[in-house]
């Protein structure tokens, strides 16, 4: 190749990593500025504007904040709502994809159209109909709402539907029968084990979706001491703690910081469960 | 001996639709007895026909608020999707073979990963009006003379809004339509690259017609999710959509018509109306896709 071309196209290449990189720092920006901003004191905020320079004021920030909130706690509750949520919706739906597979039984394929279609329906549909159902078993200002609905999560036992039949040798099932495993064991042994990749998928879309999840708790939670983290961020908002800058900015920072830190570790990760999720379709 | 344990599936998926018909559809049919009633959250709910309907039919808060929903999710999509087709086709080009596509996913998926509570938040204060760092970072440089108020003019604050949305999905859009390409033969680009085809050529004569079942999912996800956006106009105002009801969405008026005026009757309609709406928009999507794509052949 010709020296002159060679050098166009680099310089056509330095140009898009160098806009390639602005959009990464839009990306990081407003995070970059939240760490800057909660070491920063409220009266420094104020006063002198924007900098990229950190203060000195984290220790008094995190005392003001904690005066108000305990945003661990939040934390806390989150983690556990998200890990009740993603072992049971990852458990029942192979359960349900495992029994829409291996039988034949009357009303099989009717009832897994009728997951298929409800599937589409919006969240939000049956929301005022829930809360009520909610208040009158007493399941209100509890966790039960949110973490036995994601039992019956429709586009994970879909998912792992198509997943098994495209994974499943009835012949492996058959030898475990003849080998005298009862049904349940054939599903813990050899169905589990085979849907594994798809479950993990999933699992993590659950987390995410419970992780993030903030009207459902809004509704359904009154406690302050059982909110979940995004409720919690929200009642940061309306508090005295909204009155100091800095406090208000290391509030956030708790709230994501965590997360980025997981998210390192667990990027490819994630990634190919959005990716697979998508082609799958 | 597979035809005796068939009795078994029964079993298997009994949990799932124990929790199904008790959490999920008997909530939704509840919903919808209740948008034909005046139920107030308590005592008995006085069945009123239609009445809720018609009321929604000339609510001008609602319409409004339809109006918001739209608006909001139009700049949010092209915004978002906009940027993840000129990363997909950067990213796609086998000329100039980029590097670096993993970080760069990673990347720009970040800010969708975080709570939206938290994002909101963290807006609501980089926006704030006079100590905002936005309005100080922009003083700074010289780009304005005084302190914009973002979140108190409608127009401001629906673009803040749907561009808050835009720079958390792209990164998700992009991932989505990454999956999608890498899904694509690479002969057909080696063999238009043979014929002399240039990049945009290729980007638009194979990779967008190949692409269409994805951006089909794309788009309709994103509509649905976008037609019950609430976190970030509930966060990032007082509750009710000000300024000027600019930001009042439809999910954030069924909010308040429930859970803070208590009008859960009239609430249950705006669920229905807002999934009316819904399936509204998915069938005009397909159709317009599907047509499309017939005349494409």
């Amino acid at each position: 190749m010709q020296p002159g071309k060679d050098n166009k196209q680099k310089i056509i290449k330095g140009f898009f990593y160098f806009l390639l990189t602005l959009l990464v720092v839009i990306s990081f920006i407003p995070f970059y500025m939240m760490i800057i901003n909660a070491t920063r004191s409220n009266a420094d905020i104020l006063r002198e504007g924007f900098t990229l320079i950190p203060g000195t004021a984290i220790v008094d920030n995190y005392h003001v904040l904690l005066e108000y909130m305990n945003l661990w706690r939040g934390f806390l509750n989150s983690l556990i709502v998200a890990v009740a949520v993603t072992v049971l919706s990852s458990y029942f739906s192979a359960l349900t994809a495992f029994g829409f597979a291996i039988y034949k039984f009357k009303g099989s394929n009717f009832l897994f159209v009728t997951i298929l279609v409800l599937m589409m329906v919006p969240g939000q549909l049956g929301l005022i109909g829930f809360y009520d159902i909610m208040r009158t078993f007493g399941f209100l200002d509890s966790y039960i709402p949110l973490i036995v609905p994601p039992i019956a999560s429709t586009f994970t036992v879909f998912f792992l539907r198509q997943f098994l039949s495209s994974v499943l040798h009835s012949s492996l099932i058959e030898a475990a029968r003849i080998d005298g495993a009862g049904e349940f064991k054939i599903f813990h042994k050899i169905g589990i084990p085979m849907m594994m990749p798809a479950i993990s998928t999933m699992a993590i879309f659950a987390f995410i979706g419970s992780w993030n999840n903030y009207i459902l708790p809004l509704v359904v939670l009154f406690s302050p001491e059982k909110y979940t983290l995004p409720v919690m961020m929200g009642a940061l908002r309306g508090s005295q703690v909204a009155q100091n800058l800095g406090a208000m900015y290391l509030g956030i920072a708790i709230s994501v910081v965590p997360i980025m830190i997981a998210f390192v570790f667990l990027s490819k990760y994630i990634i190919s469960s959005i990716s697979a999720g998508a082609v799958k379709e | 001996m597979q035809s005796k344990l068939n009795k078994y599936g029964y079993l298997f998926i009994l949990p799932f639709f124990a929790v199904f018909l008790t959490f999920t559809v008997y909530p939704i049919l509840l919903t919808f007895y209740y948008s034909f009633t005046s139920y107030s959250g308590f005592g008995d709910a006085a069945f009123i026909g239609m009445e809720n309907y018609q009321r929604l039919l000339s609510d001008n808060y609602f319409w409004e608020a339809f109006y918001n929903t739209l608006y909001i999710w139009g700049i949010n999509f092209g915004f978002q999707l906009g940027i993840a087709l000129l990363l997909a086709l950067l990213f796609s080009d086998i000329r100039l073979k980029m590097k670096g596509l993993s970080f760069f996913r990673a990347a720009f998926y970040l800010p969708n990963l975080i709570t939206i509570a938290s994002v909101a938040l963290l807006f609501g204060i980089l926006l704030g009006w006079h100590h905002g760092t936005i309005n100080h970072l922009l003083l700074d440089l010289g780009l304005i003379n005084e302190p914009i108020n973002w979140l108190n003019n409608p127009t401001t604050a629906r673009w803040s809004v749907a561009l808050i949305g835009a720079w958390m999905w792209f990164g998700h859009t992009f991932i989505i339509l990454m999956a999608g390409i890498s899904g694509i033969s690479s002969d057909y680009f080696e063999a238009a690259l043979i014929d002399g085809a240039n990049r945009f050529q290729m980007f638009l004569k194979i990779t967008l017609p190949l692409l269409k079942p994805i951006m089909l999912y794309v788009l309709i996800t994103s509509l649905i999710g976008g037609l019950q956006i609430f976190d970030l106009p509930m966060l990032l105002t007082d509750g009710r959509g000000a300024p000027q009801g600019s930001l009042n969405t439809m999910v954030l008026y069924l909010y308040n018509q429930a859970f803070k005026f208590n009008n859960y009757g009239y609430a249950a309609a705006i669920a229905y109306g807002l999934f009316i709406i819904t399936v509204c928009f998915s069938l005009i999507t397909f159709k317009a896709m599907y047509r499309k794509s017939v005349k494409g052949e």
